[in-house]
């Protein structure tokens, strides 16, 4: 079975015991790898509360990563949230997927709780747990300087030690595995990170059938504008989209109390690159390269990240969106949910921040003497008795598309199986980007089968660890392709479809053991209340409640349906 | 849903694609909504075998019907073409033997399309019908292209039967004539936003009814000032009002980032001239003489013409370059916008024409139109000229 390499380690923290197990093929080749996969294993254990030992931290490659395919360098890194207690699953970059294909493992399963700080190091097919006390409140930066540069590391930074339930784990410095606060978890096992490094290589099936594979990709890729165009991620990053977004008048603006902002023209991405001349660099055998660096070494803002900092805490200062970046890189801390806690702060305290007040509180959070604003938007609003003030799904914030401006993206927020998340169909795609082709963004028609065959599709792409980006060029056709040239079994695109609906069945099942329900699968009532910001010929009116319930009702219908061509 | 169907069925009769009372197209979203009462019962099946939200079966009408039945029983299947849509988009044109569900799904679980018995066309999407629709009208371009040219071959290097021969008479005969020169396009010089929106809409319409592009394929764009207004990608060219995209040439704003994938090769064109409207269609005849090259039984790049063709070729002084859709390393950004800066118009392999001028559409269309015939003129001139032989 090529691709694979048939092993993932068990590491236990409390006793330092490891394990192998060999899933079978039959196992491989219906979650083949990456969320799938990652959640094949948390299915068991997922009623466990995230402070239980016994809960797994999981860590997951797939049968693509190492190898010629497309944006060979990603994972899935899978827990439940400290910040939701949803099922929590990130993908993520940098190179760490491929040193541990290399060491031999197709993933890694961390359970139990350390009695002190320490590291796992793996080195092939040796582990060891290694004492880190001294590495606390070390920045993921530190971590890996302090390792050296050979291999991978993933690491937390301070915020997860202070407690900060947003804060992520962080592949070698740069890349982010974030959102529902993972390294929180990870800090409460007293895990200050994972350092792997391998020396093998992962054998390929048939190599020509790859490089064929791979040049259809790049073709797709190359003929995108989104991706490789010149207005696109490749030149600019992600922060390309954010014209886009204010064009549109979808920018969430005052903790989405308005959707423009008017001086987003002078901190767009173009500007950020004039003033920083930024350098580009990406995750392992990526050709798009989307992290732009300025020359200091600092990351520039992924669009997000610019957004929230900008638009939805109204601040015009460029420098300071920079700066927030870097704190919360340093300390490890999601962008989306910091922006948004302090956005919702200054909507209960009733007026805007200043820029100084915005760094001064991200430093305060991230080194826990905030200990309020660490828990997220949601707790934040709850604690202080104005819940309606946390734009958040499931508990967690909402990114940088506002709802009202892109129906299917609103039916998407609501249905996510880890909270208020735009990767898990990302209906801006043909809303907004106009791929596959363009559908009409104020409208609910037709969005409940293109949310559930997007969240399908979503959930293969990340198991087959590929990058959702490349997505809007190519298609699991392609992907088939490149999967089946690796691995040497006969696949299609209707076949990892299936993978990606089995995976996105087995989340719901999973957070509706935990509690969750029919009521968690709704917007903050902002968005059917109030209207956006219209102007310019275009009207932004509240979303229509009835409507919106009825799209949810056919979603539920339509995810009930078997799984297409599969037995029952 | 009811009207998208309804939209989409009228296209393909009106391009002449497919036959009115044979269209069965449906959408899916809790339910699966038809075009018409009677639907092929068999065709339900498909859709609890694939997750898809849109299928349309069509049998092609003449003469595309005529020379996909006859590609079918001539070449090697899949049906392997070499125009830009198969390469990049569809990859090939699978062919099944049966029309029964249970034989069709394993193509539909691999491929947005496949030519069932018939022929009929069988296509996918899983957004919306527009979907289906292009995927239906992307293999009647490259099944009309094929054909043309593996006759041409034949016709060169092999002999053809009496039947080969009548059908490709009969197929000539029905394909869409020549199209002639259309009344004057609004008149440049633009100087306002507003008149240069009215001119790309113009020349959009006038470029699809004239049949020189698929709709869904082909960009126009027009220069005022400092700022290119482009078609968005995967826009309708006949129906570009409100899918412009303004594109400061200073690149200070990104919200162009939906605009067309050649908007790098329009910029070049009005950064090295003085032209101010670019054209882009995808002419059949031009693709296919671009693709017809008398060296490639010989030349050791026959497997990349489209990247790596060094030959400087042209029909009748019209130069054909080699470029790939987009940028990237053999990006057309690179190799066309030189060829159309001196001749005013170049041919991509396997791709389209683009044509450039100054002041408004009117030069840039003839161009196009020009080209489109003389290629049409000189295929018909080589058929004629191996007859003879």
């Amino acid at each position: 079975m090529k691709g694979w390499c048939g092993k993932i380690l068990t590491v236990d923290l409390g006793t330092g015991k490891t394990r192998t197990l060999t899933p079978d093929a039959r196992t491989y080749s219906r979650f083949i790898g990456g969320r799938a996969l990652a959640g094949f294993f948390l299915g068991p254990e997922v009623k466990r509360h995230w402070l239980d030992p016994k809960l797994p931290l999981i860590f997951m490659t797939g049968p693509l990563v190492d190898t010629l395919a497309p944006t060979p360098g990603r994972m899935t890194i899978m827990s439940r949230s400290p910040l939701t207690g949803t099922i929590c699953d990130a993908s993520v970059g940098g190179h760490f997927g491929v040193q541990l294909k290399r060491a031999g493992w197709d993933g890694i399963l961390i359970t139990g709780q350390s009695p002190h700080l320490c590291g796992v190091e793996i080195h092939n097919r040796e582990v060891r747990i290694i004492s880190a006390a001294e590495t606390s409140g070390m920045s993921p930066g530190e971590i890996r300087q302090r390792l050296g540069k050979e291999g991978s590391v993933a690491a937390i930074g301070g915020a997860a030690e202070a407690g900060v339930r947003f804060a992520g784990i962080v592949v070698d410095k740069h890349y982010f595995a974030g959102r529902g606060g993972l390294g929180r978890l990870m800090a409460a096992r007293n895990l200050k990170f994972v350092w792997v490094r391998g020396d093998g290589r992962t054998p390929v099936y048939d190599s020509r059938e790859l490089t064929a594979a791979r040049r259809d990709i790049l073709r797709l890729s190359a003929a995108s504008p989104v991706l490789q165009g010149e207005l696109g991620i490749q030149s600019f990053g992600t922060a390309a989209l954010y014209d886009l977004m204010h064009q549109r008048r979808m920018m969430p603006t005052a903790n989405f109390r308005r959707t423009r902002f008017p001086a987003a023209g002078q901190m767009n991405a173009p500007a950020l690159h004039r003033r920083y001349r930024p350098r580009s660099s990406g995750c392992a055998g990526c050709h798009i390269r989307c992290k732009k660096q300025d020359t200091a070494g600092r990351s520039l803002p992924e669009f997000e990240t610019l957004s929230h900092f900008s638009a939805l805490l109204e601040n015009t200062d460029v420098e300071v969106v920079m700066e927030a970046n870097q704190i919360c890189g340093t300390a490890g801390m999601d962008t989306i949910e910091a922006g948004s806690t302090l956005a919702c702060h200054f909507e209960i305290l009733g007026r805007p921040p200043d820029a100084k007040e915005i760094l001064e509180l991200l430093r305060a959070t991230a080194d826990g003497s905030r200990q309020d604003l660490g828990q997220g938007a949601a707790r934040l609003a709850a604690a202080c008795g104005r819940p309606e003030t946390a734009m958040a799904v499931k508990g967690q914030s909402l990114p940088a598309y506002d709802p009202r401006g892109a129906y299917g993206m609103a039916l998407a927020y609501a249905v996510s199986t880890r909270g208020g998340c735009h990767l898990r169909a990302y209906p801006i795609s043909h809303e907004i980007l106009r791929k596959p082709v363009a559908t009409d963004r104020f409208s609910f028609s037709g969005k409940a089968r293109m949310v559930k065959i997007a969240e399908d599709q979503h959930a293969a792409v990340d198991s087959l660890t590929a990058c959702k980006f490349l997505f809007f060029a190519a298609s699991l056709e392609e992907y088939a392709r490149a999967l089946s040239a690796v691995t040497g079994l006969e696949t299609s695109a209707q076949d990892l479809q299936a993978v990606g609906e089995r995976a996105v069945k087995a989340e719901r099942q999973m957070n509706q053991a935990n509690g969750f329900s029919e009521k968690d699968d709704d917007l903050p009532v902002r968005f059917f209340n109030e209207a956006g910001t219209s102007g310019g010929g275009i009207t932004v009116p509240p979303l229509n409640r009835r409507d919106f319930l009825a799209a949810r009702e056919t979603y539920y219908r339509i995810r009930d349906d078997r799984i297409a061509g599969e037995e029952q | 849903m009811k009207a998208l169907l309804a939209t989409y069925t009228h296209k393909l009769v009106e391009r002449g694609l497919a036959l009115a009372d044979d269209i069965h197209f449906a959408a899916r979203e809790a339910e699966v909504v038809w075009n018409r009462p009677d639907p092929a019962r068999e065709l339900e099946a498909i859709f609890s075998g694939i997750s898809i939200s849109t299928l349309l079966s069509a049998q092609p009408a003449e003469p595309y019907r005529t020379l996909l039945d006859s590609l079918v029983r001539s070449q090697p299947h899949p049906l392997q073409a070499r125009d830009t849509e198969t390469r990049t988009f569809l990859h090939d044109l699978p062919v099944s033997p049966t029309a029964d569900a249970e034989t069709l799904l394993p193509y539909l679980r691999r491929r947005k399309g496949v030519i069932a018995p018939g022929p009929r066309l069988i296509t996918t999407g899983t957004v919306t019908p527009e979907q289906a629709y292009i995927v239906f009208s992307s293999m009647i371009h490259a099944a009309c292209v094929l054909y043309c040219l593996d006759h041409l071959d034949r016709r060169r290097y092999s002999a053809l039967s009496t039947r080969e021969l009548r059908e490709f008479d009969f197929i000539m005969e029905r394909l869409p004539p020549s199209p002639s020169p259309p009344p004057a396009l609004v008149r440049g010089p633009f100087t306002s936003e507003d008149a240069v929106l009215a001119a790309v809409v113009e020349a959009g319409e006038r470029t699809v009814a004239a049949g020189l592009v698929d709709s869904y394929f082909g960009n126009v764009s027009c220069r005022l000032d400092n700022v290119i207004y482009i078609s968005q990608t995967g826009s309708s060219l006949e129906e570009l009002t409100g899918c412009i995209d303004a594109c400061p040439m200073d690149q200070s704003s990104c919200a162009g980032i939906t605009a067309s994938s050649e908007l790098s090769a329009h910029r070049r064109i009005y950064t090295e001239t003085e032209m101010d409207v670019v054209l882009h269609g995808h002419p059949r005849f031009a693709v296919i003489l671009s693709l017809d090259c008398p060296e490639r039984p010989h030349c050791p790049d026959a497997h990349r013409c489209h990247t790596h063709c060094s030959r400087e070729r042209e029909v009748h002084g019209i130069p054909i370059v080699s470029g790939e859709v987009g940028t990237g390393p053999f990006g057309l950004d690179r190799t066309m916008p030189p060829a159309v800066a001196r001749e005013g118009a170049a041919i991509v392999y396997g791709h389209g024409v683009f044509t450039a001028a100054r002041r408004d559409f009117n030069t840039a269309f003839q161009r196009l139109l020009q080209v489109e015939n003389t290629c049409r003129q000189e295929f018909a001139a080589q058929v004629r000229a191996v007859s003879r032989n």
